[in-house]
């Protein structure tokens, strides 16, 4: 039988459904990749196996009596980013903090996945708490990209970009706040979707950044993405901030057809800073589409240049507010050394917490503090405001935005921590979506020399997730780059 | 923007984390560049611009008033590092 | 010795009466084991968010126009960072730049005449767990339970200056609040805390002294006396050349003191921020409406209605509507007896009476409109008298029992046989010739000692306006 963990998931989900293929054989063929590969590549933090056999075997049973028959995904193995609540299985983080965290309930996606039959085949690596762009805070080690063991998969969403790429998984889901899951898509040749903000819900995500996070799919096509939004799409009365739409048939938008669309691309974007190649790269893009029907030109972003530091600004702030109920007492590590109370805190929090967050946490208390919270947190969020205006001035002109996902493709191993500044800079073309709350998605467009994937961003109007999501179909049919189906590891190799 | 040890100690104490004598000034360099950076905003004329704490104009979000939990004591404890009588553990605080 | 002024502000923390907590729906029921009444979000789980409960904004909003507030019809939350142990998130969802009501007032009235204390703001915040100190393990234990209920805080602008003014306007924003239902401020059961702001300053002088604030003062009683204790303690101070440290204060009653609490380790930088996780609130003019239209009758405009209405004098009108269970009873039962002079005089004096015998709040009164109506039915139709009528009443009160039931069970129904009644006076006047003489010597003791014979025989069940009526008649024939 042809290799099973090389189909995609909507793939392998005809196959269940037409009984070509059972769940636990699919199941058992993921496990098998997994056991060849991961030591390579380290995307794994917790692999369910003895959960996704006993799963495997109650999704069959409800295929057979015909209760998944509305849902494309039953039975296809998936991986979750460990930042999202699994109720008894550990949830860490990446984090010495919650090495030992077994959540008491699971997160909304969660049960909207186990409603449409998915099988969770384990949980995947990430920065801590889902700071940095490299997964290389994580406490556990740091994952690989496929591509090249040499270099970091991206970050944070790291583990999940690379277990899609390396058929570890045959979808993932991610978490974005700055740019978390289309930045490793990018590096690791993979597709990746930031929904709108409220589209998903955030209930059961431990939260980063309240006003920034969102979950999102990522897969090895479109295709597969839009189906698994579709699943963890909605309203939910749990979380606040979820919007209620009237439609989340995001596989309706599946369509190859971009004639009369408009296409913005940031002048600024394409600017200094970014890597040469990746500029060729984005342009040949451009012309894909232009061949398509699509009327693509340059524009003026306003105030490209103060996202990321309103970016760092907000969200070390509400970081620094959402990580404070790490104290050693409900959850989690407590210190051995402490007398008294407030070593309890500091010890624990110290020991248990990464460089990377106590710098984040650090920063956030400042802008906070008294007689800086003018000049910095509430100056940020004007920013914000300015940011978001010209997003909507520049979506009256066009219906989507085009640009480059990072400036550059997956740097070395090593090569980023020392300079967290330059580290932060990298998030230029993904942190203003967020700060808008915009959806947008990262697709492959071609490799640099290195052999390294590079990513093409399109961004969308709030709740415009249909317009990218044909975009991204329409480029995809135009089949004018290498498909990531070339995976080359020291010891895996393809079955 | 000069970062003092000072200043590292009192944004330190807020976040309850410990630096130690080694660290500081490192941290307070790292800090200073960062803060640096971010105040490059103060370039961008805000004036009048009311600050945006939410993304989407959504208002009031409620819930009826109905009681729906239950007892769940012990999901609840299971993950504390201590626990006694149905309680969280800590060390004695003084009132 | 120079003359002092004290100055007194007021924080009074109120716990809402809704059934469950302000951002997740687990039950606000008072006692309950620990850690029984929680959920995720109410124990700072990771990954869980707050819901608000609309209930709570709508008392809010309730208790802002019975206090003569304005209400901020854009409003929202903010994040107070702070960590203790009885905070599980390490924040307490609060607010500050947008409180939901401001500038209000509340008129009191003391020996010194009526003023008004302004309130400068109230807002909407939860409340946080409760720490029990277990002295066995040399440890404390937190309990979340109380995690989540929904407080308003009702903060005073410093116009009081005695400790009479501060214990008026708490009674006074007590009665309010539980005439709206929104609380039921029971000071021993922590659903309402006062905060006492405190400073002092020489007579005449315009600007304010360093206050203090003191916590844990657990009746009206215990606040009075720290108020005394404090300003000696800053009067004394001050005579002695020394400086008023601004800091918290905790009152010990059984000491009769005051106890700097151990100042908190690090800067008391709360770091407030907009809550992202609740969208804000906008209040519409037709929602301000609607509650303005179910704003229930106030005890002030309740009293001067009684008095009007059912012509009962102003002392009776203001100890009935004084507490608003009593207030309830009074209005249910004329309703169903059409008494009101009489249902007035039950409570006022055979209910205060046993209220005070029984050491019991008049909130806890268990017998029904239904069942004192009933009592002044049997008195009405001459059923029984009104000796026996008061010790009816006393078991309605105990015991809840029914009257009707209770006077047939034992047998106190009025004698009404007019025979009976006559030979029995007649033999009692023939055994007591000297009374008779006595009498007719213009003694009117002697009458009083013959109807107290006649009722004995009696057994108390007769008339005493019968008795009296057939005495004299018979006496005329003697």
């Amino acid at each position: 039988m042809k290799n099973i963990t090389t189909l995609s998931a909507l793939e392998l989900g005809k196959l269940i459904k037409n009984k070509e293929v059972t769940v636990v054989e699919a199941v058992k063929a993921q496990l098998e990749v997994i056991r060849k590969r991961d030591a390579s590549y380290h995307c794994y933090l917790t692999v369910m196996e003895q959960e996704a056999l006993a799963r495997a075997k109650e999704v069959q049973k409800q295929i057979d009596a015909g209760e998944l028959d509305f849902s494309p995904l039953a039975g296809v193995p998936m991986a979750v980013k460990d930042n999202m609540c699994t109720k008894g299985t550990n949830t860490t983080c990446a984090s010495k903090i919650l090495y030992n965290f077994t959540p008491p309930y699971d997160a909304t996606v969660i049960e909207k996945l186990n409603k449409a039959g998915a099988v969770i085949i384990g949980k995947t690596n990430m920065d801590e708490f889902a700071m940095g762009s490299t997964t290389e805070t994580s406490h556990f080690g740091e994952t690989k990209n496929p591509w090249n063991t040499a270099h970091v998969p991206g970050g944070s969403s790291g583990g999940s970009a690379s277990a899609v790429a390396a058929e570890e998984a045959f979808y993932a889901l991610g978490s974005d706040t700055g740019g978390s899951i289309r930045q490793p898509a990018s590096y690791c040749g993979v597709t990746g979707i930031k929904p709108t903000y409220g589209t998903v819900s955030r209930y059961g995500l431990i939260a980063y950044a309240s006003s920034l996070d969102q979950i999102g799919p990522i897969g090895r096509n479109i295709s597969d993405c839009a189906a698994v939004l579709e699943v963890i799409s909605g309203y939910d009365p749990k979380d606040s901030t979820s919007i209620d739409k009237d439609s989340y048939s995001y596989t309706e938008a599946l369509v190859d057809d971009v004639k009369g669309m408009r296409i913005g691309i940031p002048k600024d974007y394409l600017g200094a800073g970014l890597d040469a190649e990746i500029r060729k790269s984005i342009l040949n893009a451009a012309e894909v589409f232009r061949s398509k029907g699509a009327i693509v030109e340059e524009f003026d972003l306003t105030a490209v240049n103060y996202a990321v530091p309103a970016y760092y600004v907000i969200a070390c702030a509400e970081a620094s507010s959402n990580l404070s109920r790490f104290d050693g007492v409900k959850y989690g590590y407590r210190t051995e050394n402490y007398e008294g109370l407030q070593q309890v805190y500091k010890n624990s929090r110290s020991e248990g917490f990464g460089a990377e967050v106590k710098r984040r946490m650090m920063i956030g208390a400042f802008v906070l503090s008294s007689g800086y919270y003018d000049a910095f947190y509430n100056k940020a969020l004007k920013v914000r405001a300015i940011i978001n205006e010209g997003f909507q001035k520049a979506f009256e002109k066009y219906d989507i935005i085009l640009g480059p996902t990072a400036p550059q493709t997956a740097p070395g191993l090593g090569e980023s921590l020392a300079d967290p500044l330059k580290m932060y800079l990298s998030d230029i073309y993904t942190v203003s979506v967020n700060l808008a709350g915009l959806p947008a998605v990262s697709l492959p467009c071609g490799l640099d020399q290195k052999g390294l994937p590079i990513g093409l961003q399109l961004i969308g109007k709030h709740f415009g997730e249909k317009d990218i999501i044909r975009a991204a179909y329409s480029f995809e049919q135009a089949g004018s780059y290498i498909r990531p189906t070339l995976i080359v590891s020291e010891e895996g190799g393809i079955a | 923007m000069k970062v003092t040890e000072e200043t590292v100690q009192y944004v330190a104490a807020l976040a309850k984390l410990t630096v130690s004598e080694e660290e500081k000034a490192k941290v307070a360099t790292d800090l200073g560049t960062i803060l640096d950076y971010i105040a490059t905003m103060e370039e961008l004329d805000t004036n009048g611009v009311e600050p945006m704490s939410h993304v989407f104009p959504i208002k009031n979000v409620f819930r009826e008033d109905v009681v729906v939990n239950k007892n769940d004591r012990d999901n609840l404890l299971q993950n504390a590092p201590m626990k006694k009588d149905g309680c969280f553990v800590v060390p004695k605080t003084v009132e | 010795m120079k003359a002092y002024e004290t100055v007194l502000g007021l924080e009074v923390h109120v716990e809402l009466a809704t059934k469950t907590k302000i951002f997740c729906s687990c039950t606000t029921q008072f006692g309950g084991e620990q850690n029984t009444h929680c959920c995720p979000v109410c124990t700072g789980m990771p990954g869980t968010l707050p819901v608000l409960n609309k209930q709570v904004v709508e008392y809010a909003i309730a208790a802002g126009l019975a206090l003569d507030c304005t209400i901020t019809q854009k409003c929202r939350f903010d994040r107070k960072n702070y960590f203790y142990p009885d905070l599980p998130k390490a924040y307490q969802i609060s607010q500050l730049y947008f409180p939901i009501c401001r500038d209000g007032g509340i008129e009191i009235e003391t020996e010194s005449g009526k003023k008004t204390v302004g309130i400068h703001e109230i807002h909407m915040e939860e409340d946080a767990g409760k720490l029990v100190h277990d002295p066995w393990g040399d440890c404390t234990l937190v309990d979340y339970n109380r995690c989540g209920v929904p407080l308003i805080e009702i903060v005073s602008e410093p116009d009081m200056r005695s400790a009479e003014e501060v214990i008026a306007y708490l009674e006074k924003l007590k009665l309010i609040l539980q005439y709206l239902g929104v609380s039921d401020c029971k000071m021993q059961e922590g659903s309402l805390r006062a905060d006492i702001n405190l400073s002092v300053r020489e007579v005449g002088a315009t600007e304010l002294g360093t206050r203090t604030e003191m916590k844990n003062m657990n009746s009206f009683k215990a606040i009075a006396r720290a108020i005394e204790g404090e300003r000696k303690r800053q009067i004394e101070l001050i005579e002695y050349g020394k400086k008023v440290i601004q800091e918290t204060r905790r009152w010990d009653d059984n000491k009769d003191n005051s106890f700097a609490m151990r100042s908190k380790e690090d800067a008391q930088d709360y770091r407030y921020f907009p809550e992202p996780d609740l969208p804000p609130i906008e209040i519409s003019d037709e929602w301000l409406e609607e509650v303005k239209k179910k704003q229930p009758e106030l005890r002030d405009e309740k009293m001067l209605r009684y008095e009007k209405e059912f012509d009962i004098p102003a002392y009776d009108a203001a100890i009935i509507t004084g507490v608003k269970q009593l207030a309830a009873l009074f209005e249910e039962t004329v309703a169903l007896c059409g008494k009101p002079k009489e249902v007035s005089n039950w409570l006022m004096v055979e209910t205060m009476r046993l209220l005070k015998e029984q050491e019991m709040e008049a909130e806890n009164i268990s017998f029904t409109p239904m069942q004192l109506a009933k009592l002044i039915k049997l008195i009405d139709e001459g059923k029984i008298n009104r000796t026996v009528a008061k010790e009816v009443f006393e078991q309605v009160f105990k015991e809840n029992v029914e009257p009707e039931e209770y006077v047939e069970k034992h047998g106190l129904g009025m004698v009404n046989d007019d025979g009976l009644l006559r030979s029995t006076i007649e033999r009692i006047l023939s055994e007591n010739p000297q009374s008779i003489a006595d009498y007719k010597s213009g003694k009117t003791k002697a009458m009083g000692f013959l109807v107290g014979q006649t009722m004995k025989e009696m057994k108390g069940k007769a008339d005493p306006g019968k008795i009296n009526q057939m005495l004299n008649e018979l006496l005329r024939t003697f």
